[in-house]
């Protein structure tokens, strides 16, 4: 790994390298749609290194985050299609942290446009690249950016080792390169010649790389079908490892404890009765939490439980009311965005009939399934660090200012996570270990979250609200005017990453309401920013969550008071504005068989959603059975523009949903004195094995552009049930989670 | 006082306390790290063993508690030699995140050796209580009735 580190920092300059035996290969980073800031605009060559082959073996690196989304395999799988290799001749493995390997499409998506309209966003993609000067720690896994990335600079860096590895074989065999081909994973020359290219790497590791042409799409062998996922040997044997399994010589089992009232100090510990109880080790003073040191987890985690801290307290509104007051003091104040102000909002069009409702969400905890943890080790000088995490750089440079250390004193290894959806894009998890671990030099430490530890300590998904209001005129709608208030995301998060907070317009405020694909002629969408200091952070599809919610529950509201099938109502909305939208509606009217009637006790529901560059349609189907409230089926539409997976695609169609779903139903984090008063599963469900409905999936290639599919399953999920629910009941949900006012199975 | 653990046909002594849960010999003492942590309290089942072939949640196992043989993730098969459950899992590609996916399989595992051919109220019964915050759900269904197909034709 040391040499391999050294050698991703110095082939960013030099493109490919000689490692042990071996060669390095890299490819020229072709920044699509903007100029590349690093190069144009700096006067920099910047090559990434993602293939090396060495004389055993070919290893493929996919820098981004494996949290379940199957980024590894098609990663892998775009860099293995022009490579000429297949994926069980290949080792996948994340690699180093990288300034090499910065997220360009992530960047895309802050930008305020509405994103499905492309010449504006090109346009001010440019802009907003040019002005990015925090780029180069940006090795991000969010906002569904990884294929968008990796779309075109993966197959190139494919196509360039393939091409440097003809020619490495010409010079060998004194022929011209044109008269070679490639397969799995060798070099073909006339006379039935085939010589591995493993036994090349070094031979081509003295070679300048050379450029290639992208295979067009009819020629993909691997791209487009489902291709068997790399890690899923290990995840059907228990023998992936996750961070918390991370096992080391002599390493130490810790267990945190932190001030539940959120943003309060640490006044002081008594850990005297701790210290006494069996396998604690220490307790150890992390400023503004401690953590205990034990032989085994449990033990510590007991333990911690018997230390008497003196907690200050939160700077958080005393009760949940206050809380909302505070949010819905938003309304009054002067809007933080107008991001979409077509047509006139101001007057009512005539003859139109006006709508108006308000909605509420609350705030809501990622609850990933592997609890937070981070294992490390600190020998005086060097810093390792094992952390699943969805940021390298970020977490090397906040651990190295933590211990006062240069980054390159910082190695960060990223493992598995069992699950991420954004809270492990945060930092905390790995500053405390690499806290803990200044202070126990020389010895190995994990240091993990209990359950309600790790419930009681997020970055919570904002809670929020909306006030919409609307006509309808003829079937259709004629004027929506949304006001949205929650936190701002971006103060916090730009804060917690780099030290700075951005000014203008929250997009994440907003998004999924003022950039939906409906040709309303009189649109208005306003963001109002709240004044909380609740901890909150990016949760799978962020500011779509509780937009998707809020916009699709008052187009059916609106349906319903044009007196217009709810699908077809949307269908004719977005013909005139977006073609794939009105694509992904009509797929999902002709899998579910829509026709607007449903039978007695049974209720079905529609929403749709574009986010992340994608329009996804769902269909719910609920049924009243033994007077309970059972999901009965869904149908899923998405439009991915190309997908390069469709089988993965599916699963993050249906898991995104089910993700939102279990929300919906039976998600909510409440304070009271700043603490969150929900600590594990008993009081904060998820969606199981009968609450789940049974799912159909399919994938549209529509639209000109790959676009995301890690987040947008999930927006439509609430609104697509809700709106199930009143067909069922009549009542409409204008609140969640929808426990609360209906009787749903569990 | 070292208990005697019979694990995966193994015998291991553990110097731990009597109350230590089973899930936290397995994974910081024995080393056996598919065996996962979700939430301490059988909320969630990412912990789920057989101890004499019954799945328990392993986490409210205390190890002075432990009545037989304990079989993990790792005892039903390997890699290489993986039992007809877990080549159904990749048969049908079930795991996302994959943490959760020790429990499922040692819930789905007793499930069939209880009942071969379960019908979907079965697996929801006894699935209910394994968690999975990707929502594989789907396909953890076809995969318990793909492997129920394959050990009644083997």
């Amino acid at each position: 790994m040391a040499s391999f580190k050294k050698i991703a920092r110095r082939s960013f300059l030099i493109g490919s390298a000689a490692i042990v035996g071996g060669v390095a290969f890299g490819a020229y980073y072709v920044s699509r749609p903007a100029p590349n800031p690093l190069k144009p605009a700096e006067g920099e060559a910047a090559f990434n290194p993602f293939v090396m082959i060495s004389g055993e073996k070919i290893t493929l690196i996919a820098p981004r985050a494996e949290m379940g989304q199957g980024v590894h395999t098609t990663w892998a799988a775009l860099i293995a299609e022009e490579l000429d290799v297949t994926l069980d001749q290949v080792e996948v493995i994340h690699g180093p942290a990288a300034t090499a390997y910065y997220n360009a499409a992530l960047l895309g998506e802050v930008i305020p446009s509405k994103g499905y309209d492309k010449s504006r966003f090109m346009h001010s993609l440019g802009e907003a690249l040019g002005h990015a000067g925090k780029l180069m720690d940006m090795q991000v896994t969010g906002g569904s950016s990884s294929m968008k990335d990796g779309y075109e600079r993966m197959r190139a860096a494919g196509a360039s080792a393939r091409e440097t590895l003809k020619l490495a074989a010409a010079n060998r065999l004194g022929i011209a390169s044109s008269q070679l081909s490639t397969r799995d994973g060798k070099v073909i020359a006339p006379g039935n010649i085939e010589i591995a290219y493993t036994e090349l790497a070094a031979e081509a590791a003295g070679l300048e790389p050379v450029e290639a042409q992208l295979r067009h799409r009819s020629e993909w062998k691997l791209l487009g079908k489902a291709q068997p996922r790399v890690d899923m040997p290990g995840k059907a044997t228990g023998t992936a490892k996750f961070g918390i399994d991370v096992r080391l010589p002599g390493m130490k089992f810790a267990a945190l404890k932190a001030n539940p009232h959120l943003g309060g100090t640490m006044n002081g510990f008594d850990a005297s009765e701790a210290l006494q109880m069996p396998g604690v080790e220490q307790v150890v003073d992390l400023g503004n939490a401690f953590a205990v040191v034990a032989n085994n987890t449990w033990l510590a985690i007991q333990a911690a439980e018997a230390v008497a801290a003196d907690w200050g307290p939160a700077p958080i509104p005393g009760t949940q009311a206050e809380i909302q007051d505070a949010i819905r003091a938003a309304f009054d104040a002067e809007p933080n965005s107008t991001l979409r102000d077509d047509g006139d909002v101001s007057a009512l069009p005539q003859g139109a009939q006006e709508i108006s409702a308000e909605y509420e969400v609350p705030f809501l905890a990622h609850a990933t399934m592997e609890p937070l943890n981070a294992t490390a080790l600190y020998d005086g000088s060097k810093l390792q660090l094992w952390s699943g995490n969805q940021g390298p750089l970020l977490t090397r440079n906040h651990c190295a200012d933590a211990l006062g250390i240069d980054p390159e004193q910082v190695e960060v290894n990223t493992p598995m996570m069992g699950g991420g959806f954004g809270r492990r894009g945060e930092l905390d998890f790995s500053v405390y270990a690499a806290k803990l671990a200044r202070q126990m030099r020389g010895t190995p430490v994990q240091l993990t979250w209990s359950r309600e530890e790790d419930m009681t300590h997020d970055f919570y998904r904002p809670g929020a609200m909306a006030r919409m209001r609307g006509a309808v005129k003829d079937g259709s709608a004629v004027l929506l005017d949304g006001q949205i208030a929650s936190q701002a995301l971006p103060p916090q998060l730009m804060s917690r990453w780099f030290g700075m907070t951005p000014a203008g317009p929250d997009t994440t405020l907003v998004d999924g309401a003022f950039n939906q694909p409906y040709g309303i002629p009189n649109y208005r969408i306003r963001g109002h920013a709240a004044e909380l200091q609740v901890p909150i952070g990016a949760w799978r599809s962020v500011g779509a969550s509780f937009n998707g919610f809020f916009m699709e529950s008052f187009m059916d509201e609106m349906a319903h008071a044009a007196g217009a099938d709810p699908l077809e109502f949307r269908l004719a909305l977005t013909r005139q504005e977006w073609a794939p939208a009105a694509k992904v509606l009509e797929a999902a009217k002709e899998m579910s068989g829509w026709t607007g009637k449903t039978a007695d006790g049974v209720g079905r529901g529609v929403a749709m959603t574009y986010s992340f560059g994608t329009p996804v349609a769902q269909v719910i189907e609920v049924a009243e059975e033994d007077g309970l409230i059972r999901l009965r089926k869904a149908w899923i539409a998405a439009d991915l523009g190309v997908a390069l997976d469709p089988r993965n695609l599916e699963a993050q169609m249906f898991g995104g949903m089910a993700y939102g779903l279990s929300a919906a139903m039976f998600g909510e984090i409440t304070f009271a004195e700043g603490a969150a008063e929900q600590g594990n599963f008993p009081d904060y469900d998820a969606i199981r094995m009968r609450t789940m409905p049974e799912v159909e999936v399919r994938i549209l290639e529509e639209q000109t552009h790959i676009s995301g599919a890690g987040e947008p399953g999930t927006p439509p999920a609430a609104p697509a049930l809700a709106n199930a629910l009143f067909d069922l009941t009549g009542k409409r949900a204008r609140r969640l989670p929808l426990m609360h006012d209906f009787d749903l199975l569990i | 006082m070292p208990t005697d653990l019979r694990i995966n046909g193994k015998t291991h002594q553990v110097n731990l306390p009597d109350d230590v849960p089973l899930l936290w010999v397995l994974r910081d003492e024995v080393g056996l790290t598919g065996t996962k942590f979700g939430c301490g309290v059988a909320a969630c089942g990412a912990c789920t063993v057989h101890i004499d072939g019954e799945a328990v949640r392993s986490c409210q196992v205390a190890l002075s508690d432990v009545w037989g043989e304990v079989t993990t993730i790792e005892g039903i098969g390997t890699p290489d030699a993986m039992a007809a459950i877990q080549q159904a899992w990749v048969e049908h590609q079930v795991a996302q995140c994959g943490y959760c996916q020790s429990g499922q399989i040692m819930q789905a595992a007793s499930l069939l050796a209880a009942n071969p051919a379960p019908s979907d109220a079965e697996i929801d019964e006894a699935m209910q209580g394994n968690l999975c915050r990707c929502g594989t759900y789907p396909r953890i269904r076809a995969a318990i009735h793909s492997a129920a197909q394959k050990m009644q034709e083997a």
